[in-house]
């Protein structure tokens, strides 16, 4: 659908403002360009309807070279959405919507019925296509602005931070209506933006600049889980990373690696001993390969003290585990639903490679209402 | 008065209406030159600002002298006091065509031309009537100097109310002055709250309430 090769554009002399970016974009994919302020992202977009002019590569929407095609027919096709909304203001919100459409010579009919089908998408009353734009507010004008965008429905739709200068909240219910806009018309979105949570909630795709050059370009997901280098991180902040962990981290990630065990073989007179030197109920049992047999704890050692002397005549050996790689977010509902004070966490070969508790948990909750600590510990030392 | 006006009413209504004419003329080809040269202007911004500070130096020369100077080059009559008032025409209109356009909302501008405008879609359906209420703004002290002026045509043979103004001036007769004074004053006034009008009848409905959408 829309392609970049070896894209380089430079303003004079200096360095590049992009440089030999190379992409494919899918049709019918959302994909998001974040970056620090200046690191590109505009002019990459503008190249695309050839606002700006490329210095070297090639841009190709649906196969075809843009720099083959008249710029002023090519932008007609595709749709284009900015901050600054920029809505005619000495239109009204009808001539404002398909104003394309007049560019194309539109009959009256046509161009009003289609005014009157796009106000519907975005919940607004068909009177205030007799509106000028001063009289609506910010929200709405940049509904329109979108309006305007999918007029005569081109296939690609150019956002430049379209919500950016809208109010928190009303910006939250535009993501909202518009991500759902988007699924219903199947439209290929490029969509620039400087807020990462608006990435992570609009994207299929992110593509993370810096410099000019493309950082990483993969799904919210994989960002969050596999963060291409510090930078990266970086931006996608500490806070979103520990919020980001549920999802994608793994039970290896937040285990307690040094789980009190016994090996087959100890006498329970042992096994009681390091319960007490361990401060807990509880024991795993393992063989000498490390592989995890089955649990013991003190009630059992308390019937049968006087039946057995070593912990495998005794221990439970249907026991429940984990395995190392799997998703946090998959297996925190089934530690909790069994209630269950801990699981023992396994590799593939069944080896027991640490433990997750209850107070495991706890912690990770607290962690990602109260960040890392530091905060707290600087609300501490304010205090004093 | 009334003996003023029985032998000199008749010259009074005819020599009005030269001066009517000759504003008019200067004014219309102010507007036909003055205008489009703003748009082109506002294409070349580092030029432009010099090129109308240099209009405005010629501007300081005194108007007498530059109506002398038409002299040799064009003769006397109407048609040199036309030529040498739309010289004077031209600044106002020029830089208020150009500040006009100049200061239309760029975030306009650019979501036109990125919906597939072409630039002289972009100026005609965009630019100019979005700079319109300065342009017009502009017309308007053009015209009211411009009337003033034209007392001056007299002068070199044009004609107008100046005639009387010359006349009276030379023959000691103050009566001669004032007629030729009051009706130029109230022309002026006339011109100025007519064009007042227009500029409220031309300034698009959305714009009348606010210049800015966000
Ligand atoms: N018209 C221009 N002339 C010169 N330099 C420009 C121009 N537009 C952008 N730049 C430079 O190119 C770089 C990228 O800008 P831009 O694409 O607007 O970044 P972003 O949208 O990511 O903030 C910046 O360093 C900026 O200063
Ligand atoms: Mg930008």
């Amino acid at each position: 659908m829309l392609e970049f090769h070896n894209v380089t554009k430079r303003y004079g002399n200096g360095k590049p403002a992009v440089n030999n970016l190379n992409l494919t974009i899918k049709k019918g994919e959302f994909v998001c360009f974040i970056g620090p302020s200046g690191c590109g992202k505009t002019t990459t977009m503008k190249m695309v309807n050839r606002l700006i002019d490329i210095t070297e590569g090639t841009i190709l929407v649906d196969g075809k070279n843009i720099k083959e095609q008249d710029s002023v027919k090519l932008r007609r096709s595709i749709g284009y959405v900015i901050q600054q909304i920029g809505l005619m203001p000495h239109m009204t919100i009808r001539e404002n919507i398909v104003l394309v459409g007049t560019l194309l010579n539109w009959t009256k009919e046509r161009k009003d019925k289609r005014a009157r089908e796009l106000i519907k998408l975005v919940n607004l009353p068909e009177e205030y296509l007799d509106k000028y734009p001063h009289e609506l507010s910010g929200g709405q004008q940049q509904r329109i602005g979108v309006l305007r965008a999918l007029a005569v429905n081109p296939p690609l739709i150019l956002m430049d931070e379209p919500f950016g200068a809208l109010d928190p909240i009303t910006r939250d219910a535009l993501q909202e209506e518009f991500k759902k806009l988007q699924k219903e018309l199947n439209k290929t979105i490029v969509f620039v933006t400087h807020d990462m949570d608006e990435a992570l909630k609009l994207a299929d795709r992110i593509v993370i600049m810096k410099d000019g050059e493309i950082v990483q370009a993969d799904t919210p997901e994989e960002i969050l889980r596999n963060p291409a280098n510090e930078f990266v991180e970086e931006f996608l902040g500490k806070d979103r990373l520990i919020q980001g962990r549920p999802d994608v981290t793994t039970v290896g990630q937040i285990m307690n690696s040094t789980p009190i065990t016994v090996q087959i073989g100890t006498t329970l007179k042992s096994a009681i001993t390091k319960m007490r030197d361990g401060r807990v109920d509880s024991l795993l049992i393992t063989d000498s390969d490390n592989v995890l047999k089955g649990f013991l704890d003190i009630e059992s050692i308390n019937n049968n003290y006087k039946k057995a002397s070593k912990v495998e005549n005794v221990m439970e050996t249907n026991i429940y585990s984990v395995s190392q790689d799997s998703l946090l977010r998959d297996t925190i509902h089934k530690i909790l639903r069994r209630g269950a004070q801990y699981v023992p966490v396994v590799d593939e070969n069944h080896r027991l490679v640490g433990i997750v508790t209850r107070a495991t948990l706890a912690t990770l909750v607290y962690d990602t209402i109260w960040g890392d600590g530091t905060e707290l510990e600087e609300i501490v030392a304010q205090a004093e | 008065m009334m003996n003023f006006f029985a032998t000199h009413g008749n010259e009074l209504i005819i020599k009005t209406w030269e001066h009517l004419y000759i504003s008019m003329a200067a004014i219309l080809l102010g507007v036909f030159v003055a205008v489009p040269l703003g748009i082109l202007l506002s294409r070349a911004p580092n030029f432009a600002d010099r090129f109308i500070s240099f209009i405005g130096i010629l501007q300081t020369i005194p108007s007498l002298a530059i109506l002398a100077f038409f002299i040799p080059i064009l003769g006397v009559g109407k048609l040199p006091a036309i030529i040498a008032l739309f010289f004077y025409s031209l600044l106002p209109i020029l830089r208020n065509t150009y500040i006009g356009i100049r200061d239309v909302n760029p975030a306009v501008v650019e979501a036109g031309k990125g919906m597939g405008m072409s630039a002289l879609q972009s100026i005609i359906k965009v630019e100019l009537p979005m700079a319109l209420p300065v342009i017009m703004a502009g017309i308007r002290l053009s015209t009211v100097y411009l009337i003033g002026w034209a007392t001056l045509a007299a002068f070199i043979g044009g004609g107008g109310l100046g005639d009387f103004i010359f006349d009276g001036l030379n023959l000691y007769q103050p009566s001669l002055i004032i007629a030729g004074t009051v009706p130029a004053t109230i022309l002026a006034l006339i011109a100025d709250r007519l064009l007042a009008f227009l500029e409220n009848r031309l300034m698009p409905e959305g714009l009348k309430n606010s210049y800015e959408t966000a």
